[in-house]
Parts: C-alpha cells; sequence; structure tokens
C-alpha cells in the first residue's frame, strides 16, 4: 500500500496529443484542377450544413482554397449540392 | 482567337427523351452557327437535384466543350434565358489546367468504355 501512495496511478495512461502535421492534399497528390462535377469529392471539404470548411482545419493551401471555393459554388448552382441542409454526411 | 469553355445546362425532366434532344441538337447548331466549335458532348442522363428548381427534383443534365469567339457567350446565355426548357445553366472559361483535366477524363473514360466492350 505504502509503495502505490507514492505514485500517481491511471486507469487509462494519460494521452499526450501529438499534433499531426496537415498538409494540402492536392499539392500532395498534384491535383491541379478542382473538378465541380464531382460532388462526392467535393463533401470532403464541407460541414454538416453544406458550409464550406475553413483552411485551418483541412489544411488546403491558400491557392486551392479559392479553388475549392469556385467549384463548391459552381456545383451549388448547378444542384449538385445544396446550398443549405442539415445532415450531409 | 477563339476561347475554350465549358457549358453545363439542366433541361426539364417533363419532356420525353426526343424532345429533349431536340433542345440539345438546337443549343449545338446554335454554337456552330457562330462561328464556334464543338470539342465535346456530353449527357449525364436524368439526375436528382440536390434541391428542387421551379418545383421540380430532377432533371436532364448536357455538357457541351466548345471554343468560340468571346463576344458569342451573352447570345447564348441570352438564347438560354429565352428557352423555357431549360431551367439552369452555366458557362464558364476553361482555364489551361481545366482543358488538361477534361482531355484526360475523356481518355479515362473512353478507355472503360472500350474495356466494356471486351468484355
Amino acid at each position: 500500500m505504502a509503495q502505490n501512495q507514492s505514485e500517481i496511478r491511471y486507469l487509462t495512461p494519460p494521452t499526450v496529443e501529438i499534433k499531426k502535421k496537415k498538409y494540402c492534399r492536392f499539392r500532395k497528390n498534384r491535383i491541379k484542377y478542382v473538378d465541380y462535377k464531382d460532388p462526392e469529392f467535393l463533401k470532403k471539404f464541407l460541414n454538416e450544413q453544406g458550409k464550406i470548411l475553413p483552411r485551418r482545419l483541412t489544411g488546403t493551401s491558400l491557392k486551392f482554397q479559392r479553388k475549392v471555393s469556385t467549384a463548391v459554388k459552381r456545383a451549388r448552382h448547378l444542384a449538385l449540392l445544396p446550398y443549405v441542409t442539415d445532415m450531409l454526411k | 482567337m477563339l476561347n475554350q469553355y465549358e457549358t453545363v445546362f439542366i433541361v426539364t425532366p417533363v419532356l420525353s427523351e426526343a424532345q429533349m434532344k431536340e433542345a440539345v441538337e438546337k443549343f449545338k447548331t446554335l454554337i456552330e452557327e457562330n462561328g464556334g466549335e464543338i470539342v465535346h458532348l456530353d449527357h449525364w442522363g436524368l439526375r436528382k437535384l440536390a434541391y428542387p428548381i421551379q418545383k421540380k427534383s430532377t432533371g436532364f443534365y448536357n455538357l457541351i466543350e466548345f471554343k468560340a469567339p468571346g463576344d458569342f457567350i451573352e447570345k447564348l446565355e441570352t438564347e438560354y434565358r429565352r428557352d423555357e426548357r431549360i431551367i439552369r445553366f452555366l458557362t464558364f472559361k476553361m482555364e489551361k489546367y481545366a482543358v488538361e483535366y477534361s482531355i484526360k477524363r475523356r481518355k479515362q473514360l473512353q478507355e472503360k468504355q472500350a474495356e466494356k466492350k471486351e468484355d
């Protein structure tokens, strides 16, 4: 008993968050053009309400974030993606 | 110099297949008559819309890739607006990467079709 009191014991080992480096998936996969005709792919950049996710969450570079945003807007205009919704995923 | 454009339009689902083809043909000839040149034509068929447009929940999607002088686009879009069969349209100039991408995509599609025929 005396031994246990001296050191702190956890039931589950405390997880120290290791920050995973974010990367731009377009840079990595050498994609040069963001296609608006593929709504399934564009859904990766939307939240559940169909809003475009910020760069700080997806890790996309600024150049491609702009392209993603125009692609999403084109897809919305052509009714490939909804403007507003709930439970998109 | 001709620019390369891509245009997508949605035709009302009330029409029959033949009537829909006729509408597509109309725009095809319109482009050709005005000094344009069709690069690629694609029918996506009847698709569900993500939200209702003019109280309709489906539509025939058609895509035309074409080369045309810049002042033609205005004409094309007024023609779209006048036509009651068209419920939505989008026209834009293709950047160089878009052209590259569409050529690559077409090749892939052709290969797939060729494979299917072989099977």
